[in-house]
């Protein structure tokens, strides 16, 4: 535990907060590349999604797609793609793949999201005398939000961990202490940095739990079902946001 | 392509060590996530607690767990055993919470059944709950083995051999060949493994082959997994 001490030691020494390479930087770096790439994946994979959930086509090779990138080594992704760009180029590379691995998640999340509503809903939407688009705007988005939502969270959170990985290529990022504390055996520095990439990934995932509980629509809100262990066997977007706590 | 045909036995051996290196998370993984993902299904007071516990494990990053976990434990950074316990506490992160779900898509109906012909809870868990679980699992299993697998790797940055020793190698050495060759390995290994599994669950569960009901709750692990890497 003597470790741990020198860890918030090194942690909150005064010369952790000043010049270029302070923690308020890094976890700046940190946040910026996590931010700018689940933006970007997500203008990608969003209207993708919903394509794919309001037709119903495609989503064997959404499926498939989900599935192949769970198995891509993050790590060597990053290593595979600065090699093929350029080493001048780092951030480029890096970008690129952290909107890769970020992709799957949010597709899956988009159409997933319109997949689990239940198909009345949708039918009674038509027979109402909404357009295709009407049903997706005022229908589909609003139900599909939480899991869309829930997919974002994990593509946030596999950003952070990838970007941490990062550092090995000298993007920076709070990775960074660990990879050179590794180098120097600094144990202090690469422990106090675990400790705030844990609390940089803890706050991402409690934002997006608060924004998932927020975002449910009213009126599925009050329908919801208590207990979740007598779900219906085939969960609708109510018992698919209740059982994600 | 000259850097292969030149290193197949780097290849093999650090594939051989790689697979070696994902099999025990995989497998304790399942072990401890039974009882657990059993008291997750079966009483509220624990579901809350243990799948929060699993949900704020499962976000933290590889690289991060690696570095915590040695002084915790009192073991070294460079030791497998470093690497085999991380990556166990994330396969039980997964796992717990699929083994929950999959007992509590069980139609009651159907457990009520059991328990009206007379089955006692143990053996009406081993017989009846368990096997009627058992594809949801099988999907909570093989995300856990497709992300083991691809995890190993980062055990690399803190000296522990695996297929993403070719990574650090081929780009210091900057051989992208060799890079890719590590990529591909590892992309392999995790689809042969999940076509294993997939053959084990339709040898174990033969009747799985019609269901469609999975379906639902194979795509929602599919849209939560994938937090760490």
């Amino acid at each position: 535990m003597n470790l741990f001490a020198e860890a918030f030691a090194w942690l909150f020494a005064p010369e952790r907060f000043v010049g270029a390479d302070s923690l308020q930087v890094r976890i700046g770096e940190h946040l910026f590349y996590t931010f700018v790439s689940v933006l970007v994946a997500a203008v990608i994979a969003v209207p993708l999604g919903y394509l794919i959930g309001h037709t119903g086509k495609g989503r064997e090779i959404a499926v498939g797609v989900s599935g192949a990138a769970r198995a891509l080594p993050s790590f060597g992704l990053i290593l595979l793609l600065v090699l093929l760009i350029g080493v001048t180029q780092k951030p480029l590379a890096a970008f690129i793949a952290f909107v890769l691995l970020a992709i799957p998640s949010i597709l899956a999340g988009a159409y997933s999201g319109l997949e689990a509503i239940d198909r009345r809903v949708i039918d009674s939407a038509r027979a109402v005398g909404m357009t295709e688009w009407q049903i997706l705007w005022k229908v589909e988005i609003p139900l599909g939000l939480p899991l869309l939502i829930g997919g974002l969270r994990s593509a946030a959170l596999q950003v952070v961990a990838t970007v941490t990985l990062a550092a090995y290529i000298g993007l920076g990022g709070v990775g960074l202490y660990i990879i050179s504390g590794l180098a120097l055996r600094r144990f202090d520095q690469m422990l106090g940095a675990a400790i705030v990439i844990v609390v940089l990934a803890l706050v991402i995932d409690g934002l997006f739990a608060i924004v998932q509980r927020l975002i449910v629509p009213r009126g599925v809100a009050a329908g919801r079902d208590s207990d979740s262990r007598t779900k219906p066997v085939r969960p609708r977007a109510v018992a698919e946001s209740s059982a994600h706590q | 392509m000259n850097w292969i045909g030149n290193n197949l036995d780097l290849i093999a051996q650090l594939s051989v060590q790689h697979i070696r290196l994902s099999i025990p998370p995989i497998l304790l993984g399942f072990v401890i996530s039974l009882p657990l993902g059993w008291l997750a299904y079966r009483f509220k007071l624990t579901r809350g607690l243990l799948l929060t516990v699993a949900g704020l494990l499962f976000t933290i990053p590889s690289l991060a767990l690696f570095v915590l976990l040695p002084p915790i434990l009192g073991i070294a950074y460079t030791s497998e055993a470093n690497v085999t316990i991380a990556l166990t506490i994330y396969a039980v992160a997964i796992m717990s919470r699929s083994v929950a779900d999959a007992l509590g898509s069980v139609d009651p109906a159907i457990r009520q059944s059991a328990t009206a012909v007379g089955y006692g809870s143990w053996r009406r868990f081993w017989a009846v709950e368990f096997p009627l679980a058992g594809p949801v699992i099988l999907a909570g299993l093989r995300v856990t083995a497709v992300s083991t697998i691809s995890l190993v790797t980062v055990g690399i940055l803190i000296g522990v051999q695996s297929l993403g020793y070719l990574f650090t190698n081929g780009f210091q050495r900057r051989i992208v060949v060799e890079i890719l060759a590590g990529v591909v390995m590892v992309v392999v290994i995790a689809l042969v493994v999940d076509y294993l599994l997939v053959l084990l669950g339709r040898v174990l569960m033969p009747w799985t082959a019609k269901q469609k009901l999975v379906r639902p709750q194979l795509e929602r692990l599919a849209a939560q997994a994938g937090g760490a890497s």
